[in-house]
């Protein structure tokens, strides 16, 4: 017998109109969550993970496909759920008490059972002592304690996390983790489920019961992953880095024939692959630490450890590695290239030219030089952002061009005077 | 004081491109005017004005009248505020229209009008009320634009989370206000309302003692107590009325203003301490009395929690999902209809100009580039003196732990309160005027540039001033290549401010009627605007007002807003 549904998401989409422009958030999801569930959400920034979220919460309606709670449709806040989020978003001028009671004087409780009530929550989460606190007295773990004390203070059947610990440093985040299983796991809180999104997959691994793995470019749920390890879970323990390495290799995907990888340019018809944002001389440290291992070929999560960068940014690198034809990934093993081989094997002064050769072929890169090839003088930013509009949000297509010319100033390409706001070719020294 | 004094500055919205918007508010703006002139045709032309009185006796219920236009307009200006600022920040398409209109709202010279909007209200109103009216838009008018600005630039920074936490956890549309959008808008709007009343006594001191000629508009209050005795030279009653005034400024700032800060500085937002709180021995004065903890405990809180409850039921939570808006068919009517009046307006009044003669055109535009002038001059001034100043201040802590309330106190005292006394004293001298005219202009603008320099100079960090010392930067280069620099993004914020405030003393400044005497520069737009409401010429004032206001928007544009966009780019220091 399986347990009852809580929440299901039917066909949901949600796409933002801007003039006659639309870009989708989310495509197509799907997803039900049973009484009992522990779900986490996985993907890299810009799959939509948090939109989603919101759509289950009832903070946003849906554009297209609807959300049902207990096999009802939400056509607003559900009241039954509640969120714990990233920046904690408390009250500052509150006391930790008050920052409890608000919730519950919202749902109508009087003064002095508002008082005992949130007492004893705080107490619970460990904060006695604290009440008269403001929240900026507090440590980043401890503010989160709040956030968990306030969320639970509405009593709600479905409890969600906005990547709670992410705001958190490494020993409070561990802590807390381990206090919110404990809670989860004593079954006397009157919560059925949990959703949690996150772009930690350890994380996600450590605690949900099912992982599902979102993608990017529309936003779409790409597997849903069960995660059979019991409790505890101990991240040491070979099942454990399976089970991440598993879904590590769901995120990072299979590298596509090149012209699949890269997209079209802008204006063109075709997805416009936008570039990921990393450090780019964290790219050569992960090319380095994939080539000390046995054929050039690391599983992704070692090498993530290696560096000891969370999983977004594991992610962001190999894709940027991917992209610029460095490595190919299959199966979560991400390999080296010989071009990406050379690379490393440069120094630093001789990477700029390959690097700039490499970007050189994307097809963003591309249609950027041919215009600036066109224009000496150069062009305004304001102007490229506009045409990069064309194909992404107006907040990305800022973003894009800011990556761009990060990379094209690394390549020695581009050249960008902030005082005039021109972008332009570099002259070559 | 660092953040503080930010706030202190004015907001300013980015540069936007000049947008069809625009345009439709000057045409606005022009219209609006015509209508004005067209009624002030019909005002009086004679108007006896109060028997006032220089008894030292007469002098509490001046200040109780003068206090109780203040508080009116300052009411006014808070409901405005809070209306007006959360309808423009609670959607897309009304911000588009609503914020334009602020932004020229504000930068226009609020004592330009004056005139025509008391003869216009002469006119339609009995007189009393009218001249009572007046007094109180005059002071709304200089109070409430910033106040709206700040608390639209608090809603609309309000994290997203906490939004979102509002809305998870169900508060009612009170509680938001009461919980969310009051504190987090709180530290703007008391300081925002600190320097609304400033520039508030500085109009209420022109509306009270406010005559041209014939027509005299003057009120019994404080600001009229102090011309007429600078009039009579009574020495004794000067130095009452000015004592007063001071008194209740102080009073004002020590009871009222300065607990207020107090206390909202709870609401600050940043979570961390801050080392140097405001502090006020009122504040605590109240906080560690046991009567006031116990009115609270008894009498504030169940009161509170009544009236949330009672709020409650009123604007119950919404927890569906919010509709898109729809242009209904009353709102197409309002447009239609503003819309329609705008263009009448704007032919009539073409038409209405069209009697000014090309010779006014012409002196028009020559008392523009006169006043222009004029008010460049009084900035330069005031840029010599408190740049080294500011700096001195704001590089200094113990100077600025002195210097700094006094400041804030001198700048909340009306320089319009001052003028009858250079008047007299200069008056006679050759040029006197001219010179007075400039002292006010100066007195009009010197405050914020010098609170503006003093923020800039204390926000320069620790280790850039290390480095400059380590590079052993001195005299001029240290100057041109350290601390102008760094000032510059404050000095251009502060410039804006400035000129408005000495384009707004041009009017009192270029033509003042004293006891039954005219004065007048020979040039310039202030004295052109109060010389035809004088001689009854209702086109010429007309023209002389839109031309007024259509340049020093015209500069803001071009000058200012530029310098200042260039300064936040280029010069900005975090």
């Amino acid at each position: 017998m399986s347990a009852p549904n809580l929440l299901q998401v039917k066909d949901v989409s949600q796409i933002y109109k801007t003039g006659p422009k639309a870009f989708t958030a989310v495509r197509g999801i799907n997803l039900t969550i049973q009484e009992g569930d522990f779900v986490a959400l996985v993907g890299p920034s810009g799959c939509g993970k948090s939109t989603l979220l919101r759509i289950i919460t009832g903070l946003q309606p849906a554009s297209e496909g609807s959300v049902l709670y207990r096999g009802k449709a939400i056509d607003g806040v559900n009241p039954h759920a509640t969120i714990v989020f990233q920046t904690f978003a408390l009250f500052p001028w509150l006391t930790v008490q008050q920052n409890v009671e608000i919730a519950l004087k919202a749902r109508g409780v009087g003064p002095t059972e508002r008082r005992e009530r949130s007492i004893a929550l705080l107490d619970r989460v460990g904060l006695d002592g604290f009440e008269t606190a403001y929240p900026r007295e507090l440590s980043g773990g401890m503010r989160q304690k709040v956030g968990f004390a306030r969320a639970m203070a509405v009593e709600p059947e479905l409890l969600c996390l906005d990547e709670p610990f992410s705001a958190l440093d490494v020993l409070s985040a561990e802590a807390l983790r381990t206090e919110l299983m404990a809670l989860w796991q004593s079954g006397d809180l009157p919560i059925k489920a949990v959703l949690m999104v996150t772009h930690n997959i350890e994380e996600a691994v450590l605690l949900a019961g099912r992982v599902v793995v979102m993608e990017k470019e529309p936003g779409r749920i790409e597997a849903e992953l069960r995660n059979p390890l019991g409790y505890p879970r101990l991240p040491k323990a070979p099942e454990f880095v399976m089970m991440v390495d598993r879904v590590y290799g769901t995120l990072a995907g299979t590298t596509q024939p090149e012209h699949v990888e890269m997209g079209t340019a802008p204006g063109q018809p075709g997805r416009t692959r936008g570039l990921p944002e990393i450090n780019i001389n964290g790219l050569g440290r992960m090319l380095e630490s994939i080539r000390d291992n046995p054929n050039q070929r690391a599983d992704i999560y070692d090498v993530a450890r290696e560096l000891s960068i969370d999983s977004e940014e594991a992610i962001a690198l190999t894709e940027a590695a991917e992209l610029l034809g460095f490595a190919v990934i299959s199966q979560g093993d991400i390999a080296l290239t010989p071009t990406g081989a050379t690379f490393i094997e440069s120094s630093p002064a001789d990477r700029k030219p390959l690097f700039a050769a490499r970007i050189e072929r994307i097809p963003i890169f591309k249609w950027l030089l041919d215009r600036l090839d066109a224009t000496p003088a150069g062009e305004q930013w304001e102007d490229i952002v506009e045409e990069l509009a064309k194909d992404f949000p107006a907040e990305e297509a800022e973003h894009q061009l800011d990556i761009i010319v990060t990379w094209g100033r690394y390549g020695e390409i581009i050249q960008y005077d902030d005082s005039e706001g021109v972008i332009s070719r570099a002259v070559a020294a | 004081m660092l953040r503080l004094n930010r706030i202190f500055a004015p907001a300013h919205p980015v540069l936007r491109r000049i947008s069809g918007a625009d345009a439709v508010i000057v045409l606005g703006i022009a219209a609006t005017l015509w209508a004005l002139a067209k009624l002030a045709a019909q005002a009086p032309t004679v108007i006896r004005g109060p028997d006032l009185s220089l008894e030292p006796s007469a002098l509490p219920v001046y200040a109780g009248l003068s206090i109780a236009r203040m508080v009116g307009a300052y009411i006014l200006s808070l409901i405005f505020t809070f209306v007006y600022g959360y309808y423009a920040a609670s959607n897309k398409r009304r911000e588009r229209v609503m914020m334009p209109i602020l932004d020229i709202l504000q930068s226009i010279p609020i004592l330009a009008y004056l005139p025509v909007v008391v003869m216009s209200l002469t006119a339609i109103l009995p007189l009393g009320f009218a001249k009572e009216f007046s007094a109180v838009l005059l002071i709304f008018t200089s109070q409430a634009w910033n106040m709206t600005f700040s608390w639209y630039q608090s809603l609309t920074t309000i994290p997203a989370e906490l939004r979102e936490a509002s809305r998870v956890f169900q508060l009612s549309p009170w509680m938001r206000f009461k919980s969310l959008l009051l504190p987090f808008g709180a530290i703007g709007l008391v300081w925002n309302s600190l320097m609304s009343w400033a520039g508030g006594w500085f109009a209420l001191m022109v509306s009270e003692s406010f005559s041209i000629g014939e027509k005299d508009y003057r009120l019994p209050g404080i600001g009229s107590y102090i011309q007429l005795a600078a009039q009579r030279q009574d020495t004794r009653a000067i130095t009452y009325g000015v004592l007063v005034l001071l008194v209740v400024i102080v009073g004002l700032d020590q009871l009222v203003w300065r607990p207020l800060l107090a206390y909202a500085d709870k609401f600050r937002l940043d979570m961390v301490s801050t080392e140097a709180p405001i502090t006020s021995w009122v504040y605590d004065a109240l906080m560690g009395s046991r009567l006031v903890r116990r009115f609270r405990r008894r009498i504030v809180r169940p009161a509170a929690e009544r009236i949330d409850n009672q709020m409650k039921r009123l604007f119950p939570v919404r927890m569906e999902f919010p509709h898109p808006l729809r242009p209904s068919l009353v709102g197409r009517f309002v447009t239609g209809a503003v819309g329609t009046l705008i263009v009448v307006g704007v032919w009539e009044g073409i038409r209405f100009l069209g009697q000014v003669s090309l010779a006014d055109w012409g002196h028009i535009f020559l008392g523009l580039m006169v006043t222009f002038i004029r008010v460049m001059l009084a900035l330069a001034i005031a840029l010599a003196w408190t740049i080294p100043v500011g700096v001195a201040i704001g590089t200094n802590a113990r100077l600025a732990r002195v210097l700094q309330p006094l400041s804030q106190m001198a700048a909340s005292f009306p320089a319009t309160a001052l003028y009858p006394l250079f008047l007299v004293g200069l008056l006679h001298v050759r040029g006197g005027l001219e010179l007075a005219a400039m002292l006010l202009m100066l007195a009009g603008t010197q405050w914020y540039l010098l609170f503006n320099v003093i923020a800039g100079a204390q926000a320069v960090p620790q280790d850039l001033k290390y480095t400059a010392e380590l590079m052993g930067l001195k005299g001029r280069q240290k100057w041109t290549t350290f601390i102008l620099p760094s000032l510059f993004p404050y000095i251009a914020t502060g410039a804006i401010t400035a000129s408005g405030g000495a384009w707004n003393a041009s009017i009192l400044a270029e033509y003042t009627t004293f006891g039954d005497t005219k004065y007048s520069t020979a040039y310039g737009i202030g004295a052109m605007i109060a010389r035809s409401q004088d001689k009854n010429l209702y086109p010429q004032l007309m023209a002389a007002t839109f031309a007024m206001v259509a340049a020093v928007i015209v500069v803001n544009r071009l000058v200012w807003k530029r310098l200042y966009q260039q300064a936040e780019e280029t010069y900005r220091l975090d």
